[in-house]
């Protein structure tokens, strides 16, 4: 009980006598400097966020007075013709599935290799292993970029006619040929890249279930599959979706990795297998080195709907994450 | 139950008492179905003329669940069953993942050893035509340890005294708004960030292109980070180190210094180079703020600089063999930097260890 509270109450600072509150601390000229010195960085913090927001919605509200169409549904990207026309349609339906697609593949497997390193894996390899893993995770995306536009691009040729003929039927797997730089593969890779990281947090959630109910559940006779299920992943579940989210937020806000692989144009296909397509990130990428003062506002307002997008998805794991939090203390 | 027990006469007692051991598989089990299924996975794929391997290590790995599920159901039971499925799934779900990141990391180091050489890290990209061979990337080098060296500087110190803040000092409605804000500051997009610095830096402040601007957002993304890490640190450092030292007088600040602080500095120097680590491989901003040149620029404020995750992209670009080579070369040192950073904050890490006491 005892550690399991001083982990969870808030800082050892809180306790002592000579707090912020105290009445002598702040006597001190050296004691006052410092907390201001530190608490102005946190301000500094903060105003650095409310700057970022303050500052793309300046430049977003600009570029929206002045487009001529309709932010939310025009299929165009001219933001430097006069008038500028641009929308976020096709933007935001390639963001979104290249990402779903990705969390599709990435987190069961994800799971899968957590559990494998936490549970399955015999013990003199599960270590190394989450090291590597953990090395993987800082593998920069435009490695894995320049893996997938040289080497995943050209080896996915034969799954795309695989799987046109077998699900092409179902309208979203239809593939004319061609090279397979579309939102699937954008997927494909997202996912491979969001593995490592997706792994770690859920490993870490696993390795924190409480060793008591497995050895219960061990000693009722339950298979090892059963205490996974039974004592396990009931405890992890919340750190999976948390894990999950993080995932999805790099997914969302990833630019390069997508900006090599996919061959962007203003269209939504109903294929998923159809190149073309666009990212909020991969077409900021794309488009800015061609792009006016008008361009530059345009695409500041189509980072602002992404950063509000992200913002959302991580503002959630957090607070699944702190929501755990609260109850992992009492169980360990 | 007694009863139900009771009631029936030990008629059946001459047989031979029921074993308590269930019948088994044998320990080779698993790895023997591994064997069929993978040469009947092969079989099928050569008498079916399939060219592509991963449809054979797919059939294979089908048909490796599909036995061992079938064989334990037979022998050991519905649970035993869904255990061993299980754990195939698990294994094969590994076994998938590993794939491609081992083909990422063997096709770097393969196609980017044919490149690095004294000369590639040597000479920059100045008057080397894409098409032709020669150049390499060290004005990308220059670039990438400028930027990474400033943003550094910005972000290591404010970060640091964050988390002083938060942990030794923070209780009120500003330190949980802290917190709030770091963990969402944690999740931007790194375009984001480069954007913010464009708008305001660029646009409005109507500065031109340099490798600061490019440091600004970059330290934008390594802030969060490094909070996050050294708060984690400082909360490592048990409290009974602080009190003894009120207890001796010495005022807060100087106990946060020359206690809390040494204490824990593996653990922060740790945290601080894993941040530039993760930086060091983020294009995005230096795309859009420091614009990219193929000569070399020392000054960081004033120019066009490049960097190595930008020159991959850059020759990646071109699009001809050439500069593909280039481009894995370049990709290939960004890794090893990476990882060496990677491997030395972990040592720092075990080699400094906070001493808790246990």
């Amino acid at each position: 009980m005892e550690t399991g509270s001083t982990k969870t109450t808030p800082p050892p600072g809180s306790q002592d006598p000579a707090a912020e509150g105290g009445p002598k601390s702040a006597k001190r000229p050296g004691d006052r400097i410092f907390l201001g010195l530190s608490k102005g960085s946190g301000i500094v913090l903060l105003a650095i966020m409310a700057a970022i927001a303050v500052f793309l919605t300046w430049r977003a509200v600009i570029a929206l007075g002045e487009n001529e169409g309709n932010f939310l549904t025009t299929f165009e990207w001219s933001a430097n013709s006069d008038p500028p026309v641009f929308g976020i349609a096709v933007l935001a339906f390639g963001t979104i599935v290249s990402s779903i697609i990705a969390m599709l593949l990435a987190v069961p497997v994800a799971v899968g290799i957590a559990l494998f390193i936490s549970h399955y894996a015999p013990r003199r390899l599960a270590g190394p292993l989450a090291y590597v893993i953990d090395l993987l995770a800082a593998v920069p995306s435009i490695v894995y970029g320049l893996w997938g536009a040289l080497f995943l691009v050209p080896h996915l040729a034969g799954l795309y006619e695989w799987l046109d003929d077998y699900l092409g039927w179902t309208g979203i797997f239809e593939y004319g040929g061609g090279a397979p730089r579309s939102l699937f593969t954008v997927g494909i890779l997202l996912a491979i890249m969001i593995l490592p990281i997706v792994t770690n947090v859920s490993r870490e959630v696993f390795k924190q279930a409480p060793k008591m109910h497995e050895e219960a559940a061990l000693a009722l006779g339950a298979t090892r599959w059963e205490v996974i299920r039974m004592s396990v992943l009931p405890f992890g579940r919340s750190g999976v979706i948390s894990a999950a989210m993080l995932g999805l937020g790099r997914a969302l806000g990833e630019t390069m990795a997508v900006a090599t692989v996919l061959s962007p144009s203003f269209v939504i296909h109903a294929s998923l297998l159809d190149p073309g397509g666009g990212t909020f990130a991969q077409n900021i990428a794309a488009a800015f080195k061609e792009a006016g003062d008008m361009g530059r506002n345009a695409l500041i307002a189509s980072g602002l709907v992404l950063f509000v997008i992200t913002l959302v998805v991580n503002g959630a794991a957090r607070l699944i994450i702190a929501r755990r939090k609260e109850y992992s203390g009492a169980n360990a | 139950m007694s009863n139900t027990v009771m009631d029936k006469p030990p008629v059946n007692s001459p047989l031979p008492p029921t074993t308590l051991k269930q019948p088994r598989l044998p320990r080779w089990a698993p790895v023997g179905i591994a064997l069929v299924s993978v040469g009947l996975g092969v079989g099928l794929g050569l008498v079916a003329g399939w060219e592509s391997r991963v449809q054979w290590g797919l059939i294979a790995a089908l048909l490796y669940l599909l036995i061992t599920y079938v064989l334990t159901t037979t022998i050991e039971g519905k649970r035993q069953a869904k255990d061993r499925f299980a754990t195939s799934l698990v294994w094969t779900s590994f076994l998938v993942a590993i794939v491609p990141l081992a083909s990422l990391i063997w096709e770097t180091i393969a196609r980017g050893s044919k490149v690095v050489d004294g000369y590639f890290l040597t000479h920059s990209m100045f008057g080397v035509p894409n098409m032709s061979e020669g150049g390499g990337i060290y004005h990308a080098l220059i670039g990438t340890l400028q930027q990474v060296g400033i943003a550094t500087l910005i972000s290591a110190p404010i970060g640091l005294l964050t988390a002083i803040y938060l942990v030794e000092y923070g209780t009120g409605k500003l330190a949980k708004a802290v917190t709030f804000f770091v963990d969402v500051m944690t999740g931007i997009p790194s375009i984001v960030a480069g954007l913010f610095v464009l708008s305001f830096w660029i646009i409005i402040l109507d500065f031109g292109y340099s490798g600061f601007a490019g440091a600004m957002a970059l330290s934008i993304l390594m802030m969060p980070i490094v909070v996050r890490s050294t708060e984690e640190m400082l909360k490592l450092v048990p409290n009974e180190l602080r009190e003894a030292s009120y207890a001796l007088g010495v005022p807060k600040w100087r106990t946060i210094l020359k206690v809390v602080l040494p204490t824990a500095i593996g653990g922060i120097t740790t945290g601080v180079m894993l941040a530039v680590a993760r930086i060091a491989g983020e294009t995005a901003p230096v795309m859009l703020l420091v614009f990219g040149s193929p000569s070399i620029n020392t000054n960081p404020f004033e120019g066009e600089q490049s960097s190595l995750p930008y020159y991959i992209f850059e020759q990646w670009g071109a699009g001809n063999d050439p500069s593909y080579d280039r481009a894995w070369g370049a990709a290939l040192v960004l890794i090893a930097l990476v990882m060496i950073l990677n491997l030395a904050a972990r040592g720092i890490a075990r080699w400094k260890a906070p001493k808790t006491g246990r």
